[in-house]
């Protein structure tokens, strides 16, 4: 697990402008709540991030733009939306972490 | 070499060396270990799969189901309304087979030998070194022992495991006098998809206000009051369904004459012209069975880092039998079973599973054809409580919508393929 510096919502911003994360500078470790937490968003956004529907695909979206969406969500004026309902309840450090797992899995053809 | 790209090969890389590849011991211990799940629901199937996905195929996983197909339940009140047949929402188990190489076998589990390491069917035993059971629930007849035979399973459908049950009670909706009463009796929490019976009092109104508007729904709930999406519902009935619903809070039944579909409550009796009762609920049978319920008898208490039961080790255990805060949803039973699956192979591969697990839940309701509402939320571990938290953030739908209707309709479609496909 990951227990670095922590990319909290404030540094968020310098993040996106790296285009990259702290968690990528770590060593390599397991990450097993990472790919748990990732399946669970699974149900809506399918198997390995690849939709077989209308809700749109994460495996293979930049970092960047999934860390942009869920900063957006999470600053929502609207508390209703579901993506805003999901992204309050991870902390900063996971929504990091989905990023680079989403990232790095190959896009759907 | 485009950011993306660079991106993409560290990550990848990151990822292969943090989660797997697998390495030759761990891949070996995985091939001889034998996992036998029971039950292929969302929480069962999702198992399978996951474990031969994670596994990298290396773990030989059987799968024992009385059914020959997958009924989903979420959607099944959208039977009753009309505009979803069965058919829609049955799925083969054919890619887990061929996909996945997941051993499925359709046979009645007799019973579990925990001592052994055994489960026995009608064709013999199967031995297992990691069982996983996901019974789903079991109908709890002790108040109502009348509503129990079948022949009054179908004068009475409970319709609450989507099936020949879901077609009986459509049936009868469908064949109901001009003006007649459609009841439908709520269970005491907890019971499975909490907002199911109010889903189906709008799709039973649905169906009326086109076919039968004269006709009545009744919900007699044993429940203090609405207990999902309480706000949304109340509203929905008032505007969309004026006059339609009739609400009874506090309605628990004392009595049911099957012959005259009249129910008694404590303080009245109704006499209803189709009668939908949902009845009181507790784990799934085989799980009673094992020894598995906690002390109050009806639920199973396990252990929310690999779902083992705490009452019969070795023993897994997942989705609505399961004793927790957590809702007994579709979403939650998906969830639950990659945790499991995730500890399993970890236990395998010699490495800790994740102690602090974190999952979603979100869950449509449909108010007519076209419309729906959610609530959502992450649940988290909370190793003090022993149990999953609701975390903060969630919520419900402002209102119900085409949009989130059309969400609901994806959120079938990929939580169906990402358990079954």
């Amino acid at each position: 697990m990951i227990t670095g510096t922590r990319i909290t919502t404030r540094l968020w911003p310098l993040a996106l402008l790296l285009g990259t994360t702290h968690a990528m500078a770590q060593a390599p470790r397991p990450d097993l709540h990472i790919r748990v937490l990732a399946a669970s968003c699974a149900a809506c956004h399918g198997t390995n991030g690849v939709s077989a529907s209308g809700t749109p695909s994460l495996a293979g979206m930049s970092s960047t733009q999934f860390l942009s969406s869920m900063m957006a969500f999470r600053t929502s004026k609207t508390g209703t939306d579901v993506m805003t309902q999901h992204a309050r309840g991870l902390t900063a450090d996971e929504i990091d972490r989905l990023a680079i797992y989403f990232a790095a899995l190959p896009a759907p053809q | 070499m485009k950011r993306r790209e660079f991106i993409n090969t560290l990550g990848a890389a990151w990822l292969g060396a943090a989660v797997w590849p697998l390495s030759a011991s761990a891949a070996r211990s995985l091939r001889q270990a034998r996992v036998v799940i029971v039950g292929a629901g969302f929480a069962g199937a999702t198992a399978a799969k996951y474990l031969r996905m994670w596994s990298e195929y290396q773990l030989p996983v059987t799968l024992i189901e009385q059914n020959a197909q997958f009924v989903s339940c979420p959607t099944s009140n959208l039977v009753l309304g009309g505009s979803v047949s069965l058919s829609a929402i049955t799925r083969s188990y054919d890619n887990l087979i061929r996909k996945h190489g997941v051993n499925v076998r359709q046979e009645t589990v007799l019973a579990i030998d925990a001592d052994r390491k055994q489960v026995r069917t009608a064709a013999g035993s199967v031995p297992y070194d990691f069982l996983i059971m996901a019974p789903g629930i079991s109908f709890d007849y002790s108040q109502l022992p009348m509503t129990q035979t079948d022949a009054a399973k179908a004068r009475v459908p409970h319709a609450w495991k989507a099936g020949p049950q879901t077609q009986a009670l459509a049936r009868q909706l469908q064949h109901m006098r001009k003006g007649g009463v459609f009841a439908i009796t709520v269970p005491p929490l907890p019971y499975r998809c909490p907002p199911g019976p109010y889903e189906r009092a709008c799709q039973v109104a649905w169906y009326l206000k086109q076919h039968n508007p004269t006709g009545k729904v009744l919900v007699l709930d044993a429940n203090p009051g609405i207990t999902s999406k309480r706000a949304l519902f109340e509203r929905n009935w008032a505007e969309q369904y004026a006059g339609l619903i009739d609400y009874q809070p506090g309605s628990e039944l004392s009595a049911i004459d099957v012959g005259s579909r009249t129910v008694k409550t404590v303080f009245d009796t109704w006499k209803t012209d189709v009668l939908n009762v949902i009845p009181p609920q507790a784990a799934g049978r085989l799980a009673l069975d094992t020894g598995l319920s906690n002390g109050e008898g009806r639920w199973c208490d396990v252990d929310f880092v690999t779902y083992e039961s705490r009452k019969v080790p070795g023993v897994h255990l997942l989705g609505d039998s399961v004793d927790s805060g957590l809702p007994k949803s579709a979403h939650i039973a998906n969830s639950q079973a990659k945790v499991c699956a995730s500890s399993i192979i970890a236990r395998l591969a010699d490495v800790q599973p994740d102690p602090l697990p974190v999952f979603a839940n979100t869950c449509y309701s449909y108010v007519d054809e076209t419309s729906a509402m959610h609530v959502a939320n992450v649940y988290r571990y909370d190793p003090e409580k022993m149990d999953m938290v609701s975390a903060e953030g969630g919520g419900l739908s402002a209102y119900p919508s085409e949009k989130e209707g059309a969400d609901a309709r994806s959120w079938a479609k990929n939580i169906w393929s990402d358990t079954l496909d």
